[in-house]
């Protein structure tokens, strides 16, 4: 084999610790490099939650005030602010379509790395320096207050200091992150795709982070050309939003959601993936319906383009209008039923272990269930009117794309720890840490559907005494959940030090994809050889057992 | 060897540029939010030069790859062109929302639905649309001679057959053809910037409403795009100089060709939205 690799230089396969973590062009690398990282924004982006949610426990302003012991409506408006960039442009985006997309899309399309792999580290750093703007946009010049939405006027003339200015570049930053990084999966999924894997028998995963790509390829330079609207109507005395200079502030909101509701499915979709696996592989079954599910995917990510004032009714827009939002809008309940269907056709008849994964997996569809019901519920133009901008919506929101994308990540980090540090974690603490999560999210978030119902408007620090009970229970749970992070953390401390250690495909029959024919954790460069795909069963030739195919499923003949 | 790379893929070794990259563009923007606010300009220029620094260092490196090495195999040569045309894919819809913006007041500043907007009237009261007929028709031409020599140039490029260090006449024509395209590239920049002083001359400014806003944007960034158009033709220029590109292999040229194609296409409707239906179609009021 010497004469094909002349002129590849093999020296750092091995290579330093600055080389590995700051030079890398290896998509597990920096795979590592997002998870941590998203993981660390994530603990911040809670940080901003319990506060929020110590304020909110009981009626009056207890600790968001200044100096003098006057409410500091400030304070609580830089909070929301920055839960809400962080969660999502740092956490979840760089968690489930960075993290894992980078480290399982090509394990699991049997490619040697990703297409452009400089470009892959590019985005891993713009994302870094996205997150640390974001971070310091909270803290100096008194923090940026104006929500994640960035809405015209407040984001204009309603907020002078730099402070929203370093957020607007945050996301700026975020978004050039995005866009190379979806470049890189578009071109890898399509280009790259071992032999024999055809579109068709591409495994759900890559598909997912396929089609979330090609959302925020589409998606993300519609924000970026919006947000640079609002920084020259901030700096520049442009009149894009300002109604004196005829300016529409509607507009932003237009030009905002139709990069935010693709931005929900930006975030859902990698979980849809994730779960599918999780499913299929403690059930012991191929996943139901696998056509149907890419398919599915697809129509989800296409509605996603078509429904963006539905986040708008109130905003002025003509019936007319609203009744073709309203109308397209609970189209998406048909392909997102035939994926929950699925799932649920999938675990139907087959011999079902309950390990951690599993759990969070048939947490994520009943959180994701019951909050799209709640959609379809504000997808009514008319019921809107009542619930907008009310803890309805919050509850709403927090289940089916917050908490249920969440749900969705620490499915795949129990399903996939094993796998990339070689040691499994403690089964029983992760089902501790699970139920911990699911009680304390459902504890937080489900009462505030009858706070919704009961009139509480969102964004605001302070209620009326009418609203306290729901309220205190609601922070209750949002101190179970975020212990329960707490927990979290520890569990993946313990397994990188001191876990048990793996064999190539820990979990055995059922799961069949390529990423478990590799050893725990893969070695630096992997499918060296490429795995070659035959009609029914995935040979791979793999030096590391010697050499020969090897029958995922010999009991499959 | 037990690492044999065993396949046609590229596995690129550590590179540093990402990573400077990133911190430049962090220092770059810090320093832009301190510009704006009145501060020194001195750390946005300080990130823009790293910023540059970086780009020519690493695509320093991926010309290297190109002409050094077999690191750029038929599949991987695949690879590039997606890559590029899902760039230009993300560049369209970065223009969508630049549009976006200007249509939203063209359409619906109607008579039907003027009580939405400012005056009933488009362009606003007091702002005079260009001539379309007069600078941007100019441009409009330059645009596309240059999508003609362009393309001849890429013509003869395919068609070039050269021996060993014998530079061919081919050659010679797709050199001249490339730098004929970048002076008409620089031309237009020349026209649009006339243009603008003229703008300015007649009080539509920046900040002239939301018109001179979309205005100054959309053609602002479409110029922005026409200039580094123009640097990647040169750097080709520069390229078929050297003798990078062959008849089978010159992917750079390809990107640069597609990149200038796009830039033209946007202008097409820059021109027959902003300019032609600002005086025409799309004008509403006594004007």
């Amino acid at each position: 084999m010497a004469e094909v690799s002349v002129g590849h230089d093999h020296a750092h396969d091995d290579p330093g610790f600055f080389t590995r973590w700051f030079c890398s062009t290896n998509h597990k690398d920096i795979g590592i490099l997002y998870l941590w990282t998203a993981g660390f924004f994530g603990l911040v982006a809670i940080i901003f939650s319990m506060m929020m949610r110590a304020e909110l426990m009981y009626p009056g302003v207890q600790f968001m005030t200044d100096a003098a012991g006057a409410p500091d409506g400030q304070q609580w408006n830089v909070a929301i602010t920055a839960h809400g960039i962080l969660m999502m442009f740092f956490v979840l985006i760089p968690g489930l379509f960075g993290g894992f997309g980078n480290y399982f899309m090509p394990l699991m399309i049997g490619a040697p790395d990703m297409a452009f792999p400089r470009l892959n580290n590019l985005s891993y750093w713009l994302f870094t320096a996205g997150g640390t703007l974001a971070c310091i946009s909270a803290f100096v010049d008194g923090g940026s207050g104006v929500g994640w939405v960035l809405y015209a006027p407040l984001s204009t003339s309603g907020s002078p200091t730099m402070a929203t200015d370093l957020a607007i570049f945050a996301v700026h930053l975020s978004g050039a992150s995005s866009i190379l990084g979806a470049i890189n999966i578009i071109t890898t999924f399509l280009n790259m795709r071992a032999p024999g894997m055809s579109l068709f028998k591409v495994p759900l995963f890559p598909w997912s982070i396929f089609v979330t790509a090609l959302l925020i390829l589409l998606a993300l330079p519609v924000l970026a050309g919006a947000i640079t609207m609002l920084l020259m109507d901030r700096n520049f005395s442009t009149a894009f939003f300002d109604p004196a200079g005829g300016g529409d502030p509607i507009l932003y909101q237009h030009l905002l959601w139709f990069f935010g509701h693709p931005e929900v499915y930006i975030i859902i979709v990698p979980a849809f993936g994730i779960v599918s696996h999780v499913i299929s592989t403690f059930s012991n079954k191929p996943v139901f319906g696998y056509l149907g599910m890419v398919w599915a995917m697809i129509g989800i990510g296409l509605l996603g383009f078509v429904v963006w004032a539905h986040h708008m009714y109130t905003s002025g827009i003509k019936v007319d209008t609203q009744a073709y939002f309203m109308l397209a809008t609970m189209v998406i309940a048909v392909p997102t039923g035939i994926k929950i269907f699925s799932w649920i056709a999938t675990m139907w008849g087959g011999s079902l272990r309950f390990d951690t994964p599993m759990l969070f997996a048939i947490g994520f569809i009943f959180l994701f269930t019951l909050g799209g019901v709640t959609g379809i519920v504000l997808s009514q133009a008319g019921v809107d009117r009542a619930l907008h901008d009310t803890y309805y919506v919050v509850a709403h929101f927090h289940y089916v794309m917050s908490i249920g994308a969440a749900m969705g990540l620490f499915a795949g980090m129990y399903y996939w720890i094993g796998k990339m540090s070689g040691r499994q974690y403690p089964e029983f603490w992760g089902k501790v840490h699970f139920w911990s999560m699911f009680i304390g999210v459902n504890i937080t978030f489900f009462p505030q559907h009858f706070l919704g119902f009961q009139g509480m408007p969102r964004r605001y620090m302070d209620y009326s005494e009418a609203f306290a009970g729901w309220n205190f229970i609601s922070s209750i749970g949002a101190f179970i959940s975020g212990a329960s992070f707490l927990l979290f953390i520890g569990i993946v401390f313990y397994t990188i030090i001191a876990g048990r250690r793996l064999e190539a495909n820990y979990w055995g029959h059922g799961a069949d994809t390529l990423e478990w024919t590799l050893p725990s954790p893969p070695p630096a460069h992997t499918f060296e050889t490429l795995p070659v795909i035959s009609d029914d069963v995935i040979k791979y030739h793999d030096y590391t057992l010697g050499g020969g195919d090897v029958d995922l499923n010999p009991s499959d003949k | 060897m037990a690492h044999a790379k065993n396949h046609d893929y590229h596995i690129v070794n550590p590179s540093i540029w990402p990573f400077v990259g990133a911190i430049s563009a962090l220092v770059m923007l810090i320093g832009a939010v301190v510009w704006m606010r009145d501060g020194s300009p001195i750390f946005a220029l300080l990130g823009l030069v790293g910023v540059l620094i970086v780009m020519y260092c690493w695509w320093a490196d991926v010309v290297k790859e190109a002409q050094g090495s077999t690191d750029h195999t038929p599949v991987v040569q695949i690879g590039l062109r997606y890559g590029f045309i899902l760039f230009i894919i993300s560049e369209v819809m970065f223009f969508v929302a630049w549009f976006w913006s200007f249509f939203r007041y063209a359409l619906f500043t109607q008579p039907e639905t003027a009580e939405f907007a400012a005056g009933g009237s488009f362009p606003p009261e007091g702002i005079h649309a260009f001539n379309p007929w007069a600078l941007p028709f100019i441009n409009t031409l330059i645009l596309l001679l240059s999508g003609c020599t362009l393309t001849a140039a890429h013509h003869y490029l395919i068609e070039m057959r050269e021996n060993d260090g014998v530079v061919s006449e081919t050659r010679k024509k797709v050199f001249q053809l490339l730098a004929v395209t970048c002076i008409l590239g620089a031309i237009f920049l020349i026209c649009q910037a006339l243009e603008y002083a003229e703008a300015y001359h007649e009080g539509l400014t920046l900040q002239s409403t939301y018109y001179g806003a979309s205005f100054f944007m959309a053609t602002g960034f479409h110029g922005f795009h026409v200039l580094v158009g123009t640097i990647f033709l040169i750097v080709c220029l520069i390229r078929v100089g050297k003798g990078h590109f062959t008849a089978e292999r010159h992917i750079g040229f390809e990107a640069a060709a597609w990149y200038w194609h796009f830039v033209d296409v946007v202008w097409l409707f820059l021109f027959a939205a902003i300019y032609i239906g600002s005086a025409t179609f799309f004008q509403v009021g006594a004007h």
